[in-house]
């Protein structure tokens, strides 16, 4: 395998492993969130910022994941 | 073929300064941003037109938003927070407006880099710049607003809880905190980072992918992913200073440990 296909594989794999774990993890945060809005409706404002943020944090990862993979394509 | 980038380009020099197309758009940004500013201050009390009630609106909305979190220093952190807010809301906006990126100066450049065996032979080729870039869509310019954000925490902390505030992170109360000291002092520098690329990321990625999508399908395509980025703009400028709030308000909190 030469250096230019190995970039390749990697582009594509940095990513797609990355994006595996973010995407549990706001799964489980959005369907926390609907179960908290369930148990309680009056709360919506400050579930949905909660949820906003906890969010952002779990796709901060994926995104690392992504800035290494267009690191990798674009340099 | 795509021209993607993933560093700014560099326009032309300001007495050996670089300026770069990402620093055009956050320079025009700021100016229209202060002149606004200025026409707002004026205009808010007398004026009855539908901007600035508009303007009043949304900072009302804002306001409202991080009162729960910042409590009673509300007043005292709320121009912070906004500027953050409205100059990334702002930027990653201008990114997203037809001509920019897409309006490129071309210039000859020597084909010197790649063919060093041949220094004296006069093969130009013809690069293409954006002039305009959206400035969050650089890493200089995110790492610049996480720097700000990391050092105005660490002011506050000193501000409201003045020694106090290092306990957090040296400790020798017992071989648990001094080691959870050195663990906070860490995330604390990881704040910069996390911020940075997760801005970056965000609004880079978004480009990328209009463009790709464009690339691939020329008419009406990219319309909806147009529409994902200005809520993907929109909700990285309320992440961005509501995680500056949240761990503003964690380090004035007095803690009981």
């Amino acid at each position: 395998m030469d250096v230019e296909s190995a970039k390749q594989l990697a582009t594509a794999l940095a990513i797609g492993l990355g994006a595996i774990g973010p995407g549990i993890g706001i799964g489980l945060i959005g369907g926390k969130a609907i179960e908290a809005l369930g148990r309680n409706p009056e709360a919506e404002s400050s579930i949905r910022a909660t949820m906003i943020l906890a969010i952002a944090f779990a796709e901060a990862i994926a995104i690392y994941a992504l800035v290494i993979s267009l690191i990798l394509k674009f340099t | 073929m795509l021209h993607i980038s993933i560093k700014p380009e560099v326009i032309f020099t300001f007495y050996g300064l670089p300026v770069t197309n990402s620093m055009i758009a956050s320079i025009v940004l700021t100016v229209l941003f202060l002149l606004f500013g200025i026409y707002f201050s004026g205009a808010v009390g007398r004026s009855k037109s539908k901007l600035v009630f508009f303007v009043r609106f949304a900072i009302g909305k804002l306001y409202d938003l991080f009162k729960p979190v910042t409590k009673e220093k509300s007043r005292e952190l709320f121009p912070l927070l906004a500027s953050f807010f409205f100059f990334i809301l702002l930027s990653n906006w201008l990114g997203l407006l037809p001509g920019v990126g897409s309006i490129v100066i071309r210039r000859e450049v020597p084909v010197s880099e790649e063919t060093i065996d041949e220094p004296e032979s006069a093969a130009t080729r013809i690069v293409s710049t954006p002039i305009i870039r959206g400035a969050t869509a650089d890493l200089n310019t995110t790492i610049a607003l996480g720097l700000f954000a990391f050092v105005a925490i660490q002011l506050l902390g000193f501000k409201y809880l003045g020694w106090q505030y290092l306990k957090k992170f040296i400790s020798v109360a017992s071989p648990i905190a001094f080691f959870t000291g050195i663990l906070e002092l860490i995330s604390e520098f990881s704040k910069i980072v996390s911020f940075a690329f997760r801005l970056f990321g965000n609004i880079f990625a978004g480009e990328v992918l209009i463009a790709v999508i464009a690339f691939l399908i020329p008419v009406l395509a990219s319309f909806p992913f147009l529409m994902l980025e200005v809520f993907v703009g929109f909700i990285q400028a309320l992440v961005f200073s509501m995680l500056t709030a949240v761990f503003i308000s964690s380090a004035t909190a007095e803690h009981h440990a």
